[in-house]
């Protein structure tokens, strides 16, 4: 009955009225906006509020989907104040309760995204028009989160990404109301490429497979260009198509090419195979040019590493946040993951659960849930205690800047989730960047009247 | 209108009066919420137009996503380049993908049976690739076709007319969110199911069950089938692309996995699982599945608990446990064994079945038996 | 750059090989039963999925609690001792290493059995059933295997690691009297490439030498006749189909080291084994291995940059490019018969 009330409020009634008045795209809409400035999609009325999850359960990411949902499950139960308060009390600055927030208890909705963009699109509509969702997080690739913050933009609801690598997500298609975390591409690039340098020298030739889409031409321009900054010379980069699962005639053409680097510019199951058939093509046994031959995966994960095998040993790649970092932040939220799950959590897991906590954060310190006030809170925001040390969510294209991890994958595992080894933090100074490199435009903080 | 059968017309009135009521009657399933209603819609649109091809011809399409999938990013450029108004964007959209069948209806149905069917799968699967990949400037590949503030719209500069905020499409100035972009929908769909009918009906359609009966007679009998099975091919295609041009009004975005062989294979589903051949069988096979698809995924563990809240405790936790294995992320497991129920013991669909069990309580002698004969999808 | 092109050419090989392997199975299940199986990729899964059965049973670990340590994340930590080495010694640590070889062992009868369920059960009914059913059946059934599949081995890859004596490369090159080391290819490729084509080996001499085969080649010829002259052609078609079942159960299993399998890798073969099967005609045995090869070697070839920078993008659909022109030319694929499949 409340969807029937909703569907006939008082902004629908006006807008039918109006329907055919004029004939062009203008709606009056723009001259009564402020007349319900407080008026905002899903304003919770009630003693609860809901978060919108829109995970990946099922399809190629399903398992950095499951990740997701616990540690959301963690961060409402640690945000209305049961289990063992996690990282509630390292938050720095905070003000957070503990008893839901601006008093009201904290709900979620969850939506299987399948990790399609269109999916996660109808997905993240229902949970905004149908459950209420007042904010809607998650997603574990970039095309989800750029066509669910699109979407958001238009309903005027908040949406804090989870993992989602792609430059464009806060670069040519960020949005006022999207809001990311995670680390990008160009970070990874900028982190890994003084490591590669001290590692393998100064004077590598590098080859890149790159998976052929969006994100994979951006993870390829930025580590291109950080290596080449370093010296390296790149000899050639091919696009493999996303889904490939043989790869052996894309790695054949890489063995006499002269190259002394592979980089593999893929992600997830790309990534999975990828990785394991580069290594059983000899490329690491080999020499070349007189060095041995290398491979470098910019981007990796704990899922990633596990499902690649062995092949992972031994191999440089670039992490948002790992289990095994040693400050306060990190060792609880592991403590208390592993207590409710009996395993570490994985990056996905960390910026999800870290997302939620932001957001509740920045609406207690706005003190109301109207979006655009909780934007301000959000913009220029300077915290610690995440497990990232001191992170800045940047207002001009709101990423958030902080360390980025070097990993390896370990050469000897203690356990089935100790598969990297975190061999360097780079410092988020070396990291940041200037924000109108990847242009784009925010757009207004005003909510859109399109939510119904 | 005038010349329709009593039974078509009561047929046509029954179905319009139960779509444009869904909003209550949906109310209970937890479904009467505008994004799914349009949903509903927009592929009732493209099972009955794919219907129209395979439930009359039997010729199995496995490529009809890239007819979705064109008629979506032709709405979407219409948005960039004409206007934000969805009437030039749907007329359009269904050009575009007129033609486009046209050119793969011309080459595909040079075969038939199963070769018709690779030869469609092999078009939609390379357009999915391209547009993925190669075609990212048309496309914008992975991340979807979006519209920005910055797009030219010439026609709607040429009206002087701005638009402040995120760009959305509008029909003469209204904007499409919410209910009334689900009665915009109802509205094609009835349209859509009306012209699927007075098709069934006519004579060319009749031509087209004679193809899907025996091909080879006809051509004995003089006939040249293939304007016919082209003609067909193409009207499912806009079918196809209209449905695709409303899902982009609705939300606009064009993503290139609604071209896959996935999305393909669903609108199969669909219409077999409703029933192939008849007119209301493939609608409902979609909203079924459309349902599944977002009701069934969406229910997790707290759900269920508070479903099975009345059972004594032991008992309640292990109900949870084994109904959790078939909802939410297992949603796609009852998926299949409906299917595999259903095609086994109800091979022409839900539409078979409602037909048994009306013979049920109505023994009258005229129909005897099978003498109304069940709808053969064809091979 | 002969080097790369004999590469390329090897890799052709090497998939061809694994696409024919496929495909032939499913033509098999085709020309005899006259059933379109979807669910033949399913099929190929569950077989890599025994592979990762056998080898979670050989590395079982006793697992012991150790309350006084903390793992990192704060529960008790688990101290592990592998289970079959602790009893079989020296001769367990060479069972666990050739793992994925040693399925085999399991696979055939688990497929077999599998197969002949599949059939008795099931595919049975839709013999007379139009194909379309038959497509959705087996396509449901593929959903449902694939999604049990899915809970109980979760979502992610689980990478199969091939014996040690059979990873790194062998130096062809040098075998041909050329330069050392230009011209490697990976043992276990190789390795698969063999195993290949003596499974299509064996089931063509199974199907030419043997009195068996030949009533299953007469009953594919002429299903009736067979059938009059008292042959129960029935039970000899249904152990063909776990014949089948069991050459894609094969194939998945020794894929595994190639591709870490999960649950969903059925899925990503069915539409091109499909492909290949249609390139070859609908229930030709030749035409598969050859529309295998051939797809596999062009497939290799599409992917070269000098050929993708004159056609771009021509390796993301190459496979289709060649299917559509097939067929447009060859109306029945390569090898086809009039009248199969064009109702």
């Amino acid at each position: 009955m409340t969807i029937l009330k909703r569907g006939f409020s008082r902004r629908r009634v006006l807008q039918t009225g109006m329907a055919g008045i004029l004939a062009t795209g203008i709606t009056p809409m723009i001259f009564s906006r402020g007349a319900w400035a407080q008026e905002f999609c899903n304003n919770p009325t009630g003693d609860t509020v809901t978060f919108g999850l829109n995970l990946p359960l099922t399809g190629a990411y399903a398992e950095e989907g499951a990740d997701e949902q616990k540690a959301y499950e963690l961060a409402v139960q640690h945000l209305n104040g049961e289990g063992d308060g996690g990282l509630l009390t390292l938050l720095q600055p905070s003000a957070l309760k503990g008893n839901g927030i601006l008093g009201k208890k904290v709900a979620f909705v969850t939506s299987d995204s399948q990790t399609k963009a269109d999916v996660a699109r109808a997905g993240a509509t229902r949970m905004i028009e149908r459950d209420g969702a007042i904010m809607v997080t998650g997603g574990s690739s970039s095309a989800e989160a750029i066509a669910v913050q699109g979407l958001c933009q238009e309903m005027g609801v908040i949406f804090m990404a989870g993992l989602t690598h792609s430059n464009d997500t806060t670069g040519k298609d960020k949005r006022r109301y999207g809001f990311r975390h995670f680390f990008n591409a160009y970070q990874s690039g900028v982190g890994l490429a003084p490591l590669l340098g001290q590692e393998y020298g100064t004077d590598r030739r590098a080859y890149h497979l790159t998976a052929d889409y969006t994100w994979g031409w951006t993870q390829e321009e930025s580590i291109k260009n950080a290596t080449e900054a370093l010296g390296w010379e790149t000899v050639q980069t091919v696009r493999t198509p996303l889904g490939t699962t043989d790869y052996s005639q894309y790695l054949t053409p890489i063995l006499n090419s002269g190259a002394d680097v592979l980089i593999l510019n893929h992600y997830g199951l790309d990534m999975v195979n990828s990785l394991p058939q580069a290594v059983q093509f000899g490329l690491r046994d080999r020499q070349a040019n007189g060095k041995d031959f290398q491979v470098v995966t910019p981007l990796i994960s704990e899922l990633m590493a596990k499902g690649a095998g062995e092949a992972v040993k031994g191999v440089f790649g670039t992490s948002n946040w790992h289990w095994n970092l040693q400050d306060p932040g990190t060792i609880a939220f592991t403590k208390s993951f592993g207590a409710a799950y009996g395993s570490p959590p994985s990056q996905a897991a960390h910026t999800a659960y870290v997302q939620a906590l932001l957001y509740a954060d920045a609406v207690e310190r706005a003190g109301t849930f109207y979006p655009p006030e909780v934007i301000k809170a959000l913009e220029g925001f300077e915290f610690d205690g995440m497990g990232n040390g001191p992170t800045l969510y940047r207002a001009e294209d709101h990423q958030c800047i902080k360390n980025v991890l070097v990993v390896r994958g370990n050469e000897s595992p203690t356990s089935e989730f100790d598969v990297l080894n975190i061999v360097q933090e780079t410092p988020r100074e070396a990291v940041a960047y200037d924000p109108a490199i990847f242009g784009g435009d925010l757009g207004p903080a005003e909510p859109a009247p399109i939510c119904a | 209108m005038a010349a329709m059968p009593r039974n078509d017309l009561l047929l046509f009135a029954g179905f319009t009066l139960a779509v444009l009521t869904m909003p209550i009657w949906l109310a209970p399933f937890g479904a009467a919420y505008p994004d799914l209603l349009q949903r509903f819609m927009i592929f009732g649109i493209f099972a009955v137009g794919f219907n129209i091809l395979f439930g009359l011809t039997g010729y199995l399409s496995f490529g009809h996503a890239a007819f979705f999938g064109v008629g979506s990013y032709a709405a979407v450029w219409s948005f960039k380049l004409l206007s934000l108004d969805v009437i030039p964007a749907m007329i359009f959209a269904i050009i575009v993908s007129g033609l486009f069948a046209l050119v793969i209806g011309y080459i595909s149905l040079r075969r038939s049976g199963i070769y018709f069917s690779i030869l469609t799968l092999a078009f939609a699967q390379m357009s999915y690739n391209m547009a993925y990949s190669v075609l990212t400037p048309i496309t914008n590949g992975e991340t979807g076709l979006q519209l920005t503030q910055s797009d030219p719209r010439h026609l709607d500069s040429a009206l002087a007319a701005t638009v402040v905020g995120q760009p959305i499409p509008t029909l003469l100035g209204q904007s499409l969110g919410g209910f009334s972009g689900f009665y915009f929908c109802a509205g094609f769909l009835i349209i859509a199911f009306f012209l699927a009918q007075r098709i069934t009906g006519s004579p060319f359609g009749m031509m087209l069950k004679g193809i899907k009966t025996n091909q080879t007679r006809m051509h004995y009998t003089g006939f040249n089938t293939k304007p016919y099975t082209l003609a067909a091919f193409v009207i499912s295609g806009m079918y196809a692309g209209l449905a695709g041009a409303l899902l982009a009004v609705t939300d606009p975005l064009a993503g290139a996995e609604r071209m896959q062989w996935t999305a393909s294979g669903e609108v199969v589903l669909m219409t077999i699982l409703g029933g192939a051949g008849t007119l209301v069988g493939p609608v409902i096979g979609a909203w079924l599945i459309k349902y599944f698809e977002n009701i069934f995924s969406a229910i997790n563990d707290g759900i269920l608990r508070r479903f099975f809240d009345f059972l004594p405790d032991g008992v309640d936790s292990a109900m949870v446990t084994v109904a959790s294995k078939f909802v939410g992320e297992g949603w796609f497991l009852t998926l299949g064994l409906v299917f595999v129920i259903i095609v086994i013991f109800l091979p022409g669909g839900i539409m078979e079945g409602v037909r048994r069990i009306a013979h049920l309580f109505n023994r009258a002698p005229k129909a005897p038996g099978k003498a109304n004969p069940q709808p053969q999808p064809a091979e | 750059m002969f080097d790369v092109i004999f590469l390329q050419f090897l890799n052709g090989l090497d998939k061809g090989a694994a696409y024919a392997l496929i495909a032939l199975g499913l033509t098999l299940v085709f020309g005899t039963l006259g059933v379109v199986n979807f669910a033949h990729g399913a099929l190929f899964m569950l077989g890599a999925f025994c592979a990762v059965v056998v080898r979670k049973v050989l590395t079982m670990e006793t697992i012991t609690v150790d309350p006084n340590q903390l793992s990192p994340w704060g529960t008790p930590l688990e101290v592990r001792t592998p289970l079959v080495q602790a009893w079989l010694g020296d001769f367990g640590a060479v069972l666990v290493n050739y793992s994925v070889p040693f399925s085999i062992l399991l696979t055939i009868p688990v497929m077999l059995v599998v197969g002949i369920a599949l059939e008795r059960g099931i595919i049975k009914h839709f013999y007379r059933r139009p194909h379309a059913e038959q497509i959705l059946v087996t396509f449901g059934l593929a959903i449902v295997a694939q999604e049990i599949i899915k809970s109980i081995f979760g979502p992610n890859s689980i990478p199969q690691p091939m014996p040690t004596d059979l990873r790194g490369t062998a130096d062809i090159g040098a075998w041909l009297g050329m330069q050392a080391g230009v011209i490697t290819y990976p043992i276990w490729r190789l390795v698969y490439f063999l195993f290949a084509a003596v499974v299509i080996g064996a089931v063509f001499a199974f199907l030419q030498f043997t009195t068996f085969g030949m009533v299953v080649r007469a009953g594919m010829a002429d299903r009736e006749t067979v059938g009059l002259l008292g042959i129960n052609i029935d039970r000899r078609f249904t152990i063909m189909f776990g014949l089948a079942a069991v050459v894609a159960g094969m194939a998945g299993v020794m894929y595994t080291p190639i591709l870490p399998p999960n649950y969903h890798i059925g899925m990503d073969f069915l539409v091109l084994s499909f492909v290949v099967v249609v390139v070859g005609g609908m229930g030709s045995l030749p035409g598969a291995v050859a529309a295998g090869f051939l797809l596999g070697i062009l497939q290799s070839f599409a992917s070269m940059t000098q050929v993708k920078a004159l056609v771009p993008g021509i390796d993301q659909i190459i496979i289709y490019l060649v299917a559509v022109v097939i067929l447009l030319v060859r109306p029945r694929g390569l090898f086809g018969r009039r009248g199969v499949m064009e109702a």
